[in-house]
């Protein structure tokens, strides 16, 4: 039988009460989103909190607001919220393209955006989303709320900039005109971490260029974006042969690690390949025309 | 800790330790043995139960989670005699096989057919993809499903 070791439990009526629980009891205090990250952790003796700070009843953070050039979406938005959200479809196909392949419908009604970010698992889906939308995560403290991009956020595997007394409170991501998204991963089976995935986001300009690109890899030993495969993007019109050059110097960016889940060649093909593919779709969805082919492509 | 919640339509309140998990709380607190106990690493979908009419996974749930909020198990599907169309469904179709899935798929089902009345293969099997059914009989599970769709008004236990 897998239990978690003995802890205390508070339930926080408000963010101010979480971040006041955090405060009174101290550094081996946790929050509790969905807990399906950490609960798991816990019964592995992985992570052994004193306390628990239950953020289970404050609504205030589990909402889908477009404000402006910006989606904002609080951080206790399940990945179930995200997925039936027509919106999130429409302005940022990507999220909807990872959250199809996110565990399965059952878990995807307790896991939560800001405890997806907040547990930073070098294999996980929404990271490498945030980082190819260029989101920005708010991060409240007892002092106020301070803005970052995902570059700041990310320190490493399972480590952020949300310190101890800190809480996630929403992800904004900025919604900009003639843009396209989309991610792809694959798995061995249905529901399962990534053996690689790939995302990619492209802004179009007015004559067909390309005037903004990002491409981010799961599972890949890539921190952050793919700069140099995104780079070749800028000003050209969106091909087949460009895209087949990211997806170069994408596979060339990667450093992937052999283990139970594929060998790293395998895996390099994968980054290459499926950076190709989410090139392609977004371009479509930015409302690009037919790409150019090429022979071998 | 005290936890207060309601358990199919009865509210119950119980002294527990924070780290009892909601499935232990329904089959050894409660004496729910409907609620299984399979994987404990929210792979298998056995434990499913409805919270808020939601289907969680109750291995990944601690009962303090749910305090004040409303939990459905397979006992409560039946409403005294008469089955839910689930149930008839599963008996009808040879839904079961083995029976160690079955009380989370048919939870999972009853969500399902509450938000989507009428749903097709696709959409079942979606929903059921967080379940695991190792004598792999899902094509009966589907089934049973679909006959629940077709028979919304069952009332009767048909023996």
């Amino acid at each position: 039988m897998q239990v978690p070791a003995p802890f205390e439990y508070a339930r926080a009526t408000s963010v101010a009460d979480a971040l006041e629980l955090l405060e009174r009891h101290g550094p081996e205090a946790r929050v509790l989103a969905g807990g399906h990250s950490l609960l798991p952790m816990m019964k592995l003796r992985l992570a052994r909190p004193d306390w628990l700070i239950d953020l289970g009843d404050l609504a205030e953070l589990r909402h889908l607001i477009r404000d402006g050039d910006w989606l904002r979406v609080g951080a206790l938005t399940t990945h179930a919220d995200l997925l039936a959200s027509a919106q999130v479809g429409r302005l940022l196909p990507i999220v909807h393209d990872a959250e199809r392949v996110i565990a399965d419908p059952v878990v995807r009604n307790r896991g939560t955006i800001g405890g997806s970010l907040g547990q930073a698992d070098p294999a996980e889906d929404l990271s490498t989303v945030c980082d190819v939308l260029r989101a920005r995560v708010v991060i409240t403290g007892r002092a106020g709320e301070r803005v970052i991009g995902m570059e700041e956020f990310h320190r490493g595997p399972y480590e952020t900039a949300c310190e101890q007394h800190e809480l996630i409170t929403e992800v904004r991501f900025p919604v900009r005109p003639r843009s396209g998204s989309a991610y792809e991963k694959v798995e061995r089976r249905v529901g399962d971490w990534a053996v690689a995935a790939a995302g990619a986001a492209l802004v179009l300009a007015d004559d067909g260029t390309i005037a903004d690109a990002s491409i981010g890899l799961t599972a890949l030993g890539l921190s952050g974006l793919a700069t140099d495969a995104a780079a070749v993007l800028l000003g050209t019109h969106p091909s087949e042969e460009v895209f087949a050059e990211a997806g170069r110097l994408a596979a060339a960016a990667s450093s992937p690690v052999e283990d139970q889940r594929g060998p790293v060649d395998y895996k390099r093909h994968l980054a290459e390949e499926l950076t190709r593919r989410v090139l392609r779709s977004a371009a479509e969805r930015a409302g690009a025309g037919a790409l150019t082919a090429v022979q071998g492509g | 800790m005290q936890v207060t919640m309601t358990v199919n339509g009865a509210e119950v309140t119980r002294d527990v330790e924070p780290r009892l998990l909601l499935v232990h709380f329904l089959r050894d607190t409660l004496g729910l043995t409907g609620t299984h106990w399979g994987c404990d690493t929210s792979n298998c979908g056995t434990c499913v139960v409805l919270v808020d009419g939601v289907p969680v996974k109750s291995c990944t749930a601690l009962a303090a989670m749910t305090s004040g909020h409303e939990v459905r198990t397979v006992e409560g599907l039946a409403d005294g005699a008469a089955l839910d169309p689930v149930q008839q469904g599963f008996m009808e179709e040879h839904g079961l096989q083995c029976g160690f899935c079955t009380p989370g798929m048919m939870l999972t089902a009853r969500a399902l057919l509450d938000r989507n009345p009428d749903p097709d293969e696709a959409e079942i099997r979606e929903a059921i993809s967080g379940q695991i059914c190792r004598c792999t009989g899902y094509a009966t599970i589907v089934r049973a499903v679909r006959w629940a769709a077709a028979h919304p008004a069952t009332e009767e236990v048909r023996a």
